[in-house]
Protein backbone atom coordinates (compact mmCIF):
# COMPACT_ATOMS: atom_id res chain seq x y z
CA UNK A 1 0.00 0.00 0.00
CA UNK A 2 2.89 2.54 0.68
CA UNK A 3 4.52 1.48 -2.27
CA UNK A 4 1.56 2.32 -4.01
CA UNK A 5 1.31 6.15 -2.64
CA UNK A 6 5.29 6.44 -3.41
CA UNK A 7 4.50 5.29 -7.19
CA UNK A 8 1.51 8.06 -7.00
CA UNK A 9 3.59 10.29 -5.43
CA UNK A 10 6.26 10.33 -8.07
CA UNK A 11 3.33 10.45 -10.88
CA UNK A 12 2.22 13.70 -9.15
CA UNK A 13 5.40 15.85 -8.98
CA UNK A 14 5.57 14.67 -12.22
CA UNK A 15 2.53 15.80 -13.06
CA UNK A 16 2.29 18.99 -11.78
CA UNK A 17 4.80 20.22 -14.52
CA UNK A 18 2.47 20.24 -16.84
CA UNK A 19 -1.04 20.04 -14.98
CA UNK A 20 -2.12 23.44 -16.51
CA UNK A 21 -1.91 22.34 -20.08
CA UNK A 22 -3.79 19.07 -19.82
CA UNK A 23 -6.32 20.13 -17.56
CA UNK A 24 -7.18 23.03 -20.21
CA UNK A 25 -7.16 20.30 -22.84
CA UNK A 26 -9.50 18.00 -21.08
CA UNK A 27 -11.80 20.43 -20.77
CA UNK A 28 -11.74 22.28 -23.99
CA UNK A 29 -11.82 18.71 -26.12
CA UNK A 30 -15.18 18.03 -25.01
CA UNK A 31 -16.42 21.62 -25.78
CA UNK A 32 -15.41 22.03 -29.40
CA UNK A 33 -16.36 18.41 -29.86
CA UNK A 34 -19.54 19.32 -28.22
CA UNK A 35 -20.67 22.71 -30.06
CA UNK A 36 -19.39 20.96 -33.70
CA UNK A 37 -20.41 17.62 -33.75
CA UNK A 38 -23.28 17.74 -31.19
CA UNK A 39 -25.09 21.21 -32.64
CA UNK A 40 -23.20 21.50 -35.57
CA UNK A 41 -23.78 18.17 -37.09
CA UNK A 42 -26.46 17.33 -34.69
CA UNK A 43 -29.27 20.14 -36.27
CA UNK A 44 -28.72 18.22 -39.58
CA UNK A 45 -29.53 14.56 -37.84
CA UNK A 46 -32.47 16.39 -36.09
CA UNK A 47 -33.63 17.40 -39.45
CA UNK A 48 -33.63 14.07 -40.94
CA UNK A 49 -35.07 12.31 -37.53
CA UNK A 50 -37.35 14.63 -35.87
CA UNK A 51 -37.62 12.47 -33.19
CA UNK A 52 -34.36 12.70 -32.57
CA UNK A 53 -32.04 8.99 -31.72
CA UNK A 54 -32.94 6.64 -29.31
CA UNK A 55 -36.04 9.42 -28.92
CA UNK A 56 -33.40 12.10 -27.33
CA UNK A 57 -31.67 15.34 -29.45
CA UNK A 58 -28.60 14.16 -31.04
CA UNK A 59 -26.35 15.95 -28.87
CA UNK A 60 -27.97 14.70 -26.00
CA UNK A 61 -27.18 11.13 -27.02
CA UNK A 62 -23.96 11.79 -28.74
CA UNK A 63 -22.39 13.16 -25.26
CA UNK A 64 -22.43 10.60 -22.73
CA UNK A 65 -20.63 8.08 -25.93
CA UNK A 66 -17.82 10.91 -26.34
CA UNK A 67 -17.53 10.91 -22.67
CA UNK A 68 -16.64 7.12 -22.96
CA UNK A 69 -14.31 7.46 -25.88
CA UNK A 70 -12.36 10.02 -24.30
CA UNK A 71 -11.59 7.83 -21.28
CA UNK A 72 -10.88 5.60 -23.97
CA UNK A 73 -8.10 7.44 -25.54
CA UNK A 74 -6.74 9.43 -22.72
CA UNK A 75 -5.88 5.70 -21.46
CA UNK A 76 -4.38 5.05 -24.55
CA UNK A 77 -2.14 7.97 -24.92
CA UNK A 78 -0.96 7.90 -20.88
CA UNK A 79 -0.29 3.78 -21.30
CA UNK A 80 1.92 3.85 -24.25
CA UNK A 81 4.87 5.92 -24.96
CA UNK A 82 4.57 7.58 -21.42
CA UNK A 83 4.74 4.42 -20.20
CA UNK A 84 7.20 2.95 -22.59
CA UNK A 85 9.74 5.82 -21.45
CA UNK A 86 9.60 4.24 -18.36
CA UNK A 87 9.99 0.75 -18.73
CA UNK A 88 12.79 1.03 -21.55
CA UNK A 89 14.34 4.70 -22.62
CA UNK A 90 14.46 6.67 -19.51
CA UNK A 91 15.06 3.55 -16.54
CA UNK A 92 12.67 4.85 -14.67
CA UNK A 93 11.26 1.98 -13.31
CA UNK A 94 14.26 0.22 -13.00
CA UNK A 95 15.31 2.99 -10.44
CA UNK A 96 12.23 2.78 -8.96
CA UNK A 97 13.07 -1.26 -8.09
CA UNK A 98 16.72 -0.71 -6.89
CA UNK A 99 14.71 0.60 -4.18
CA UNK A 100 12.29 -1.34 -1.56
CA UNK A 101 9.70 -0.76 -4.40
CA UNK A 102 8.32 -3.85 -6.05
CA UNK A 103 6.74 -4.66 -9.86
CA UNK A 104 3.64 -4.59 -8.19
CA UNK A 105 3.87 -1.31 -6.14
CA UNK A 106 4.56 -0.16 -9.97
CA UNK A 107 1.86 -1.48 -11.37
CA UNK A 108 -0.44 -0.61 -8.75
CA UNK A 109 0.78 2.73 -8.41
CA UNK A 110 0.49 3.40 -12.12
CA UNK A 111 -3.05 1.78 -11.99
CA UNK A 112 -4.32 4.53 -9.41
CA UNK A 113 -2.81 7.53 -10.98
CA UNK A 114 -4.67 6.50 -14.16
CA UNK A 115 -7.92 6.17 -11.94
CA UNK A 116 -7.64 9.31 -11.02
CA UNK A 117 -6.31 10.94 -14.57
CA UNK A 118 -9.07 9.75 -15.98
CA UNK A 119 -11.54 10.30 -13.05
CA UNK A 120 -10.30 14.06 -13.87
CA UNK A 121 -10.87 13.90 -17.47
CA UNK A 122 -14.41 12.23 -16.90
CA UNK A 123 -14.87 15.57 -14.30
CA UNK A 124 -13.96 17.74 -16.96
CA UNK A 125 -15.77 16.17 -19.59
CA UNK A 126 -19.02 16.15 -17.33
CA UNK A 127 -18.75 19.95 -16.54
CA UNK A 128 -18.86 20.51 -20.58
CA UNK A 129 -21.68 18.16 -20.40
CA UNK A 130 -24.01 20.07 -17.94
CA UNK A 131 -23.09 23.25 -19.73
CA UNK A 132 -24.73 21.97 -23.15
CA UNK A 133 -27.53 20.68 -21.03
CA UNK A 134 -27.17 17.35 -22.55
CA UNK A 135 -28.10 15.26 -19.15
CA UNK A 136 -31.69 14.33 -18.34
CA UNK A 137 -31.27 12.18 -15.31
CA UNK A 138 -29.80 12.57 -11.31
CA UNK A 139 -28.01 8.92 -12.29
CA UNK A 140 -25.64 11.32 -14.66
CA UNK A 141 -23.12 11.80 -11.89
CA UNK A 142 -22.58 8.18 -11.69
CA UNK A 143 -21.57 8.33 -15.64
CA UNK A 144 -18.19 10.13 -13.94
CA UNK A 145 -16.72 6.97 -12.17
CA UNK A 146 -18.13 5.07 -14.86
CA UNK A 147 -15.93 6.55 -18.00
CA UNK A 148 -13.32 6.51 -15.52
CA UNK A 149 -13.68 2.71 -14.85
CA UNK A 150 -13.83 2.31 -18.94
CA UNK A 151 -10.67 3.55 -19.15
CA UNK A 152 -9.04 1.34 -17.20
CA UNK A 153 -10.70 -1.43 -18.99
CA UNK A 154 -8.85 -0.32 -21.70
CA UNK A 155 -5.45 0.82 -19.71
CA UNK A 156 -4.75 -2.25 -17.55
CA UNK A 157 -4.61 -4.36 -20.51
CA UNK A 158 -2.49 -1.49 -22.48
CA UNK A 159 0.08 -1.14 -19.66
CA UNK A 160 0.47 -5.09 -20.44
CA UNK A 161 0.24 -5.04 -23.92
CA UNK A 162 3.31 -2.43 -23.57
CA UNK A 163 5.32 -4.25 -20.99
CA UNK A 164 6.08 -6.70 -23.97
CA UNK A 165 7.31 -3.90 -27.22
CA UNK A 166 10.67 -3.37 -27.88
CA UNK A 167 9.61 -0.59 -30.47
CA UNK A 168 7.45 1.92 -30.73
CA UNK A 169 5.80 0.72 -33.70
CA UNK A 170 2.84 -1.73 -32.19
CA UNK A 171 1.15 1.90 -30.71
CA UNK A 172 0.67 3.03 -34.36
CA UNK A 173 -1.13 -0.53 -35.15
CA UNK A 174 -3.48 -0.37 -31.70
CA UNK A 175 -4.32 2.95 -32.48
CA UNK A 176 -4.92 2.45 -35.91
CA UNK A 177 -7.09 -0.80 -35.75
CA UNK A 178 -8.51 -1.08 -32.33
CA UNK A 179 -8.67 2.64 -31.00
CA UNK A 180 -9.76 4.53 -33.89
CA UNK A 181 -12.18 2.29 -35.35
CA UNK A 182 -13.92 2.00 -31.83
CA UNK A 183 -14.32 5.56 -31.72
CA UNK A 184 -15.84 5.64 -34.91
CA UNK A 185 -17.75 2.46 -34.63
CA UNK A 186 -17.92 1.69 -30.88
CA UNK A 187 -21.65 3.00 -30.46
CA UNK A 188 -20.30 6.92 -29.43
CA UNK A 189 -21.87 8.21 -32.70
CA UNK A 190 -25.11 6.23 -33.54
CA UNK A 191 -26.14 2.85 -31.97
CA UNK A 192 -24.57 -0.22 -32.53
CA UNK A 193 -27.59 -2.03 -33.47
CA UNK A 194 -27.13 -0.10 -37.19
CA UNK A 195 -23.86 -1.96 -37.80
CA UNK A 196 -23.87 -5.49 -39.51
CA UNK A 197 -24.08 -8.20 -36.99
CA UNK A 198 -20.79 -9.26 -37.03
CA UNK A 199 -19.52 -6.26 -36.39
CA UNK A 200 -21.81 -5.78 -33.70
CA UNK A 201 -20.92 -8.98 -32.30
CA UNK A 202 -17.36 -7.67 -32.11
CA UNK A 203 -18.05 -4.27 -30.79
CA UNK A 204 -19.77 -5.80 -27.82
CA UNK A 205 -16.21 -7.99 -27.26
CA UNK A 206 -14.31 -4.37 -26.38
CA UNK A 207 -15.07 -2.61 -23.32
CA UNK A 208 -15.99 0.43 -25.04
CA UNK A 209 -19.17 -0.48 -26.14
CA UNK A 210 -20.50 -1.22 -22.79
CA UNK A 211 -18.69 1.63 -21.08
CA UNK A 212 -21.02 3.94 -23.80
CA UNK A 213 -24.38 1.70 -22.81
CA UNK A 214 -23.25 2.83 -19.17
CA UNK A 215 -22.61 6.40 -19.35
CA UNK A 216 -25.30 7.02 -21.63
CA UNK A 217 -27.89 4.90 -19.52
CA UNK A 218 -26.83 7.13 -16.64
CA UNK A 219 -27.28 10.27 -18.68
CA UNK A 220 -30.32 9.78 -19.85
CA UNK A 221 -31.62 8.01 -16.96
CA UNK A 222 -32.70 4.90 -19.57
CA UNK A 223 -30.48 2.42 -17.62
CA UNK A 224 -32.08 -1.19 -16.60
CA UNK A 225 -30.56 -2.75 -13.97
CA UNK A 226 -29.56 -6.23 -15.33
CA UNK A 227 -27.98 -4.89 -18.30
CA UNK A 228 -25.94 -2.30 -16.21
CA UNK A 229 -24.46 -4.54 -13.70
CA UNK A 230 -24.07 -7.07 -17.23
CA UNK A 231 -21.95 -3.77 -18.65
CA UNK A 232 -20.05 -2.80 -15.57
CA UNK A 233 -19.30 -6.55 -15.09
CA UNK A 234 -17.37 -6.42 -18.24
CA UNK A 235 -15.38 -3.17 -17.63
CA UNK A 236 -14.46 -4.81 -14.14
CA UNK A 237 -13.90 -7.92 -15.80
CA UNK A 238 -11.56 -6.02 -18.37
CA UNK A 239 -9.76 -4.15 -15.87
CA UNK A 240 -8.77 -6.78 -13.41
CA UNK A 241 -7.76 -9.35 -15.91
CA UNK A 242 -6.15 -7.08 -17.55
CA UNK A 243 -4.14 -5.61 -13.96
CA UNK A 244 -2.96 -9.16 -13.51
CA UNK A 245 -1.59 -10.17 -17.03
CA UNK A 246 0.27 -6.40 -16.78
CA UNK A 247 1.57 -7.46 -13.52
CA UNK A 248 3.38 -10.61 -15.28
CA UNK A 249 4.46 -8.43 -18.17
CA UNK A 250 5.83 -5.76 -16.57
CA UNK A 251 7.42 -8.52 -13.96
CA UNK A 252 8.92 -10.23 -16.84
CA UNK A 253 10.12 -7.35 -18.40
CA UNK A 254 11.44 -5.51 -15.64
CA UNK A 255 12.58 -8.43 -13.62
CA UNK A 256 14.44 -10.56 -15.79
CA UNK B 1 39.82 -19.18 -3.91
CA UNK B 2 38.94 -20.33 -0.31
CA UNK B 3 35.60 -22.15 0.29
CA UNK B 4 35.50 -20.78 3.78
CA UNK B 5 32.95 -17.71 4.13
CA UNK B 6 34.45 -14.74 5.64
CA UNK B 7 33.60 -14.00 9.58
CA UNK B 8 29.96 -12.83 8.59
CA UNK B 9 30.61 -11.43 5.44
CA UNK B 10 27.83 -8.89 3.73
CA UNK B 11 27.82 -10.93 0.35
CA UNK B 12 27.98 -14.38 0.07
CA UNK B 13 27.46 -15.84 -2.84
CA UNK B 14 28.36 -20.40 -3.86
CA UNK B 15 27.59 -21.50 -7.37
CA UNK B 16 26.10 -18.57 -8.52
CA UNK B 17 23.93 -19.19 -12.08
CA UNK B 18 22.08 -16.97 -14.52
CA UNK B 19 20.71 -18.59 -17.57
CA UNK B 20 18.37 -16.28 -19.71
CA UNK B 21 16.70 -18.04 -23.02
CA UNK B 22 19.68 -18.70 -25.22
CA UNK B 23 22.39 -18.53 -23.52
CA UNK B 24 24.37 -18.15 -19.78
CA UNK B 25 25.45 -14.98 -18.53
CA UNK B 26 27.21 -15.95 -15.31
CA UNK B 27 28.07 -19.88 -14.64
CA UNK B 28 28.42 -21.09 -11.29
CA UNK B 29 30.58 -18.23 -9.10
CA UNK B 30 31.80 -17.82 -5.71
CA UNK B 31 32.68 -14.70 -3.55
CA UNK B 32 32.62 -13.41 -0.75
CA UNK B 33 32.36 -9.65 0.17
CA UNK B 34 33.70 -8.49 3.53
CA UNK B 35 32.20 -5.39 5.23
CA UNK B 36 34.16 -2.26 4.43
CA UNK B 37 36.03 -4.21 1.47
CA UNK B 38 36.39 -2.52 -1.89
CA UNK B 39 35.13 -5.59 -3.84
CA UNK B 40 35.58 -5.72 -7.98
CA UNK B 41 34.39 -7.73 -10.67
CA UNK B 42 36.96 -7.12 -13.48
CA UNK B 43 36.03 -7.93 -17.25
CA UNK B 44 35.40 -7.53 -20.94
CA UNK B 45 31.75 -6.49 -21.73
CA UNK B 46 29.91 -9.32 -21.91
CA UNK B 47 31.68 -11.44 -19.02
CA UNK B 48 28.94 -11.85 -16.80
CA UNK B 49 29.31 -8.80 -14.82
CA UNK B 50 25.85 -6.38 -14.83
CA UNK B 51 24.25 -10.14 -14.44
CA UNK B 52 26.04 -10.86 -11.35
CA UNK B 53 25.00 -7.05 -10.11
CA UNK B 54 21.34 -7.13 -11.34
CA UNK B 55 21.60 -10.61 -9.16
CA UNK B 56 23.18 -8.85 -6.11
CA UNK B 57 20.57 -5.63 -6.31
CA UNK B 58 17.72 -7.96 -5.74
CA UNK B 59 16.18 -7.37 -9.03
CA UNK B 60 17.02 -10.12 -10.72
CA UNK B 61 16.46 -13.76 -9.47
CA UNK B 62 18.80 -16.54 -9.47
CA UNK B 63 19.11 -19.27 -11.55
CA UNK B 64 20.82 -21.20 -9.60
CA UNK B 65 23.08 -21.45 -6.47
CA UNK B 66 22.99 -19.16 -3.26
CA UNK B 67 22.83 -16.25 -2.08
CA UNK B 68 23.15 -14.01 1.01
CA UNK B 69 23.27 -10.45 1.03
CA UNK B 70 23.65 -8.96 4.45
CA UNK B 71 22.78 -12.23 5.72
CA UNK B 72 19.36 -12.76 3.81
CA UNK B 73 17.84 -14.16 0.69
CA UNK B 74 16.95 -12.28 -2.44
CA UNK B 75 14.42 -14.06 -2.97
CA UNK B 76 12.13 -13.72 -0.11
CA UNK B 77 13.57 -10.71 1.48
CA UNK B 78 14.17 -8.36 -1.41
CA UNK B 79 12.71 -5.23 -0.68
CA UNK B 80 14.45 -5.72 2.96
CA UNK B 81 17.77 -5.87 1.23
CA UNK B 82 17.82 -3.12 -1.00
CA UNK B 83 16.61 -0.99 1.30
CA UNK B 84 19.94 -0.92 2.37
CA UNK B 85 21.83 -1.03 -0.86
CA UNK B 86 22.96 1.88 -2.81
CA UNK B 87 23.09 1.26 -6.92
CA UNK B 88 24.46 3.09 -9.57
CA UNK B 89 23.52 1.58 -12.60
CA UNK B 90 25.36 1.28 -15.62
CA UNK B 91 23.06 3.24 -17.98
CA UNK B 92 21.77 6.51 -16.66
CA UNK B 93 18.18 6.15 -14.67
CA UNK B 94 18.28 9.65 -13.90
CA UNK B 95 14.80 11.08 -13.89
CA UNK B 96 14.32 13.80 -17.02
CA UNK B 97 11.00 14.77 -15.89
CA UNK B 98 12.12 15.79 -12.87
CA UNK B 99 14.98 18.73 -11.48
CA UNK B 100 18.56 17.76 -10.11
CA UNK B 101 17.28 17.90 -6.44
CA UNK B 102 13.52 16.68 -7.18
CA UNK B 103 15.43 13.64 -8.26
CA UNK B 104 16.99 12.90 -4.89
CA UNK B 105 14.18 13.50 -2.63
CA UNK B 106 11.70 11.24 -4.58
CA UNK B 107 14.52 8.93 -4.14
CA UNK B 108 14.44 9.35 -0.53
CA UNK B 109 10.66 9.00 -0.52
CA UNK B 110 10.82 5.55 -1.75
CA UNK B 111 12.84 4.01 0.59
CA UNK B 112 10.16 5.57 2.61
CA UNK B 113 12.26 8.75 4.32
CA UNK B 114 9.88 11.03 5.95
CA UNK B 115 9.88 14.63 3.91
CA UNK B 116 12.00 16.59 5.97
CA UNK B 117 14.35 13.88 6.33
CA UNK B 118 14.62 13.27 2.32
CA UNK B 119 15.16 17.05 2.21
CA UNK B 120 17.95 17.16 4.10
CA UNK B 121 19.84 14.51 2.88
CA UNK B 122 19.61 16.08 -0.65
CA UNK B 123 21.30 18.84 0.50
CA UNK B 124 24.00 17.20 1.98
CA UNK B 125 24.29 14.96 -0.83
CA UNK B 126 24.52 17.47 -3.53
CA UNK B 127 27.15 19.39 -1.60
CA UNK B 128 28.99 15.87 -0.86
CA UNK B 129 29.10 15.23 -4.93
CA UNK B 130 29.68 19.09 -5.95
CA UNK B 131 26.28 19.58 -7.26
CA UNK B 132 24.99 22.09 -4.52
CA UNK B 133 24.63 24.93 -7.38
CA UNK B 134 22.78 22.67 -9.96
CA UNK B 135 19.63 21.45 -7.47
CA UNK B 136 17.30 23.06 -9.35
CA UNK B 137 18.54 22.35 -12.64
CA UNK B 138 16.82 20.04 -15.31
CA UNK B 139 18.40 16.85 -15.29
CA UNK B 140 19.71 17.02 -18.86
CA UNK B 141 21.62 20.40 -18.04
CA UNK B 142 24.15 18.24 -16.34
CA UNK B 143 27.18 17.10 -17.97
CA UNK B 144 27.99 13.15 -18.32
CA UNK B 145 30.29 13.56 -15.40
CA UNK B 146 27.71 15.27 -13.04
CA UNK B 147 24.93 12.90 -14.11
CA UNK B 148 27.39 10.48 -12.56
CA UNK B 149 27.76 12.04 -9.54
CA UNK B 150 24.34 12.69 -9.18
CA UNK B 151 23.00 8.78 -9.55
CA UNK B 152 25.90 8.59 -7.01
CA UNK B 153 24.04 10.77 -4.67
CA UNK B 154 21.15 9.36 -5.55
CA UNK B 155 21.98 5.51 -4.42
CA UNK B 156 23.54 7.02 -0.99
CA UNK B 157 19.75 8.86 0.02
CA UNK B 158 18.97 6.24 2.60
CA UNK B 159 22.60 5.51 3.79
CA UNK B 160 23.31 2.07 2.53
CA UNK B 161 25.52 0.19 3.91
CA UNK B 162 26.31 -1.94 0.25
CA UNK B 163 26.67 0.60 -2.71
CA UNK B 164 26.81 -1.33 -5.83
CA UNK B 165 28.19 0.29 -8.62
CA UNK B 166 28.50 -0.96 -12.57
CA UNK B 167 30.97 0.58 -14.80
CA UNK B 168 30.91 3.77 -12.90
CA UNK B 169 32.95 5.59 -14.80
CA UNK B 170 32.45 4.54 -18.17
CA UNK B 171 31.83 7.18 -20.59
CA UNK B 172 33.63 10.10 -18.33
CA UNK B 173 36.47 11.97 -19.37
CA UNK B 174 39.64 11.52 -17.08
CA UNK B 175 39.00 14.35 -14.90
CA UNK B 176 35.11 13.46 -14.64
CA UNK B 177 36.95 10.14 -13.38
CA UNK B 178 38.89 11.26 -10.91
CA UNK B 179 36.55 13.59 -9.46
CA UNK B 180 34.36 10.36 -9.29
CA UNK B 181 36.94 8.04 -7.70
CA UNK B 182 37.74 10.58 -5.14
CA UNK B 183 34.55 10.41 -4.40
CA UNK B 184 33.93 6.79 -4.09
CA UNK B 185 37.48 7.05 -1.51
CA UNK B 186 35.71 8.59 0.42
CA UNK B 187 32.97 6.50 1.01
CA UNK B 188 35.32 3.84 1.67
CA UNK B 189 37.18 5.42 4.56
CA UNK B 190 33.57 6.18 5.64
CA UNK B 191 33.06 2.30 5.84
CA UNK B 192 30.71 1.69 3.15
CA UNK B 193 31.11 -1.15 1.47
CA UNK B 194 31.87 -0.83 -2.34
CA UNK B 195 31.20 -3.30 -4.90
CA UNK B 196 32.16 -2.41 -8.12
CA UNK B 197 32.21 -3.63 -12.20
CA UNK B 198 35.36 -2.18 -14.52
CA UNK B 199 36.34 -3.01 -17.42
CA UNK B 200 38.91 -0.77 -17.16
CA UNK B 201 42.41 -1.80 -15.32
CA UNK B 202 43.14 1.21 -13.68
CA UNK B 203 39.84 1.36 -11.89
CA UNK B 204 40.60 -1.51 -10.45
CA UNK B 205 43.94 -1.22 -9.31
CA UNK B 206 42.59 2.89 -7.98
CA UNK B 207 39.59 1.26 -5.93
CA UNK B 208 39.59 -2.26 -4.99
CA UNK B 209 41.02 -3.71 -2.07
CA UNK B 210 40.18 -7.32 -3.79
CA UNK B 211 38.65 -8.75 -7.41
CA UNK B 212 37.70 -11.13 -9.45
CA UNK B 213 38.31 -11.54 -12.60
CA UNK B 214 35.83 -12.35 -14.94
CA UNK B 215 35.71 -13.87 -18.62
CA UNK B 216 32.77 -15.68 -20.24
CA UNK B 217 30.43 -16.13 -17.47
CA UNK B 218 33.36 -17.61 -14.61
CA UNK B 219 35.29 -16.31 -12.31
CA UNK B 220 39.12 -17.26 -13.76
CA UNK B 221 41.41 -15.25 -10.91
CA UNK B 222 40.71 -13.55 -7.88
CA UNK B 223 42.93 -11.44 -5.19
CA UNK B 224 44.27 -7.99 -4.57
CA UNK B 225 45.32 -6.19 -7.71
CA UNK B 226 49.15 -6.51 -6.57
CA UNK B 227 48.46 -10.21 -5.58
CA UNK B 228 46.85 -10.91 -9.31
CA UNK B 229 49.81 -8.92 -10.88
CA UNK B 230 52.67 -10.50 -9.03
CA UNK B 231 51.03 -14.20 -9.66
CA UNK B 232 49.96 -13.87 -13.66
CA UNK B 233 52.61 -11.21 -15.00
CA UNK B 234 55.93 -10.29 -14.91
CA UNK B 235 57.37 -6.87 -12.77
CA UNK B 236 58.30 -5.42 -16.17
CA UNK B 237 56.57 -5.20 -19.78
CA UNK B 238 58.73 -4.37 -22.70
CA UNK B 239 56.25 -2.90 -25.61
CA UNK B 240 57.05 -2.64 -28.85
CA UNK B 241 55.18 -1.18 -31.73
CA UNK B 242 56.70 -2.59 -35.32
CA UNK B 243 55.91 -0.88 -38.80
CA UNK B 244 52.74 -2.20 -39.65
CA UNK B 245 53.57 -5.25 -42.46
CA UNK B 246 56.75 -6.28 -40.10
CA UNK B 247 54.49 -7.44 -37.08
CA UNK B 248 53.32 -10.65 -38.44
CA UNK B 249 57.15 -12.00 -39.40
CA UNK B 250 58.39 -11.58 -35.89
CA UNK B 251 57.81 -15.75 -35.58
CA UNK B 252 60.26 -17.24 -33.79
CA UNK B 253 62.89 -14.10 -33.63
CA UNK B 254 62.03 -13.27 -30.29
CA UNK B 255 62.10 -16.65 -28.76
CA UNK B 256 64.14 -16.41 -25.28
CA UNK B 257 64.35 -13.36 -24.90
CA UNK B 258 61.88 -13.20 -22.14
CA UNK B 259 59.34 -15.42 -20.28
CA UNK B 260 56.35 -14.70 -22.14
CA UNK B 261 55.69 -12.76 -25.86
CA UNK B 262 52.49 -11.51 -26.34
CA UNK B 263 51.60 -10.72 -29.93
CA UNK B 264 48.98 -8.52 -30.46
CA UNK B 265 47.87 -6.82 -33.74
CA UNK B 266 49.06 -3.28 -33.03
CA UNK B 267 51.74 -3.90 -30.58
CA UNK B 268 54.14 -6.66 -29.13
CA UNK B 269 54.53 -7.25 -24.94
CA UNK B 270 57.43 -8.58 -23.95
CA UNK B 271 56.97 -9.53 -20.75
CA UNK B 272 60.41 -9.65 -17.97
CA UNK B 273 61.80 -8.69 -14.94
CA UNK B 274 64.21 -6.15 -16.62
CA UNK B 275 62.22 -4.57 -19.50
CA UNK B 276 65.72 -2.61 -20.53
CA UNK B 277 68.06 -5.79 -21.19
CA UNK B 278 65.49 -7.07 -22.51
CA UNK B 279 65.10 -4.02 -25.43
CA UNK B 280 68.88 -4.25 -25.33
CA UNK B 281 68.95 -8.06 -26.35
CA UNK B 282 66.16 -7.39 -29.40
CA UNK B 283 68.49 -4.62 -30.27
CA UNK B 284 71.21 -6.59 -30.38
CA UNK B 285 69.26 -8.92 -32.65
CA UNK B 286 68.53 -6.43 -35.37
CA UNK B 287 65.30 -5.80 -34.30
CA UNK B 288 64.38 -2.08 -34.84
CA UNK B 289 60.80 -1.17 -33.65
CA UNK B 290 59.36 2.16 -34.48
CA UNK B 291 59.18 2.67 -30.33
CA UNK B 292 59.81 1.06 -27.07
CA UNK B 293 58.22 1.41 -23.88
CA UNK B 294 59.49 -0.10 -20.48
CA UNK B 295 56.24 -0.48 -17.74
CA UNK B 296 55.25 -1.93 -14.40
CA UNK B 297 52.62 -4.83 -15.06
CA UNK B 298 48.79 -3.88 -14.86
CA UNK B 299 45.98 -5.78 -14.51
CA UNK B 300 45.69 -5.54 -18.33
CA UNK B 301 48.83 -8.02 -18.20
CA UNK B 302 46.95 -10.18 -15.89
CA UNK B 303 43.97 -10.59 -17.53
CA UNK B 304 46.01 -10.94 -21.30
CA UNK B 305 47.52 -13.86 -19.47
CA UNK B 306 44.61 -15.25 -18.10
CA UNK B 307 41.78 -15.15 -21.06
CA UNK B 308 44.33 -14.36 -24.52
CA UNK B 309 42.49 -11.25 -25.35
CA UNK B 310 42.64 -7.44 -24.44
CA UNK B 311 40.59 -6.12 -21.52
CA UNK B 312 39.09 -3.69 -23.52
CA UNK B 313 38.24 -4.54 -27.04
Amino acid sequence: MTGTLRVLEHNALVYRRTWRGSIFASFVSPMLFLAAIGLGLGTLVSRGSPQGVNGVSYLDFLAPGLLATATMQTAFSETTYRLMARIRWSGTYDAMLATPLSVHDIRNGELTWLALRLLLVAVLFFVAMVLFHTLHSATAALAVPVAALNGLAFAAPMIAFTATQQTDTGFAVIGRFVITPLFLLGGAFFPIDRLPSVIQAIAWLTPLAHGVALTRGLSLGTIALPAGLLHLGVLVAYTAIGAVVAGIALERRLAR
Amino acid sequence: MSDTPAANPLLHARGLVKRFADFTAVDGIDFDVAPGEAFGFLGPNGAGKTSTMRMIGCVSPLSGGTLRILGMDPSSDGPRIRARLGVVPQADTLDAELRVRENLETYGRYFGLPHPVARRRAQELLEFVQLQERGNDTVERLSGGMKRRLTIARALINEPEVLLLDEPTTGLDPQARHLVWDRLYRLKQRGVTLVLTTHYMDEAEQLCDRLVVMDKARIVAEGSPRHLIDRYATKEVLELRFPPDATPSLDGTLTGIADRVEVLPDRVLVYTNDGDAAAAAIHARGLRPESTIVRRSSLEDVFLRLTGRSLVE
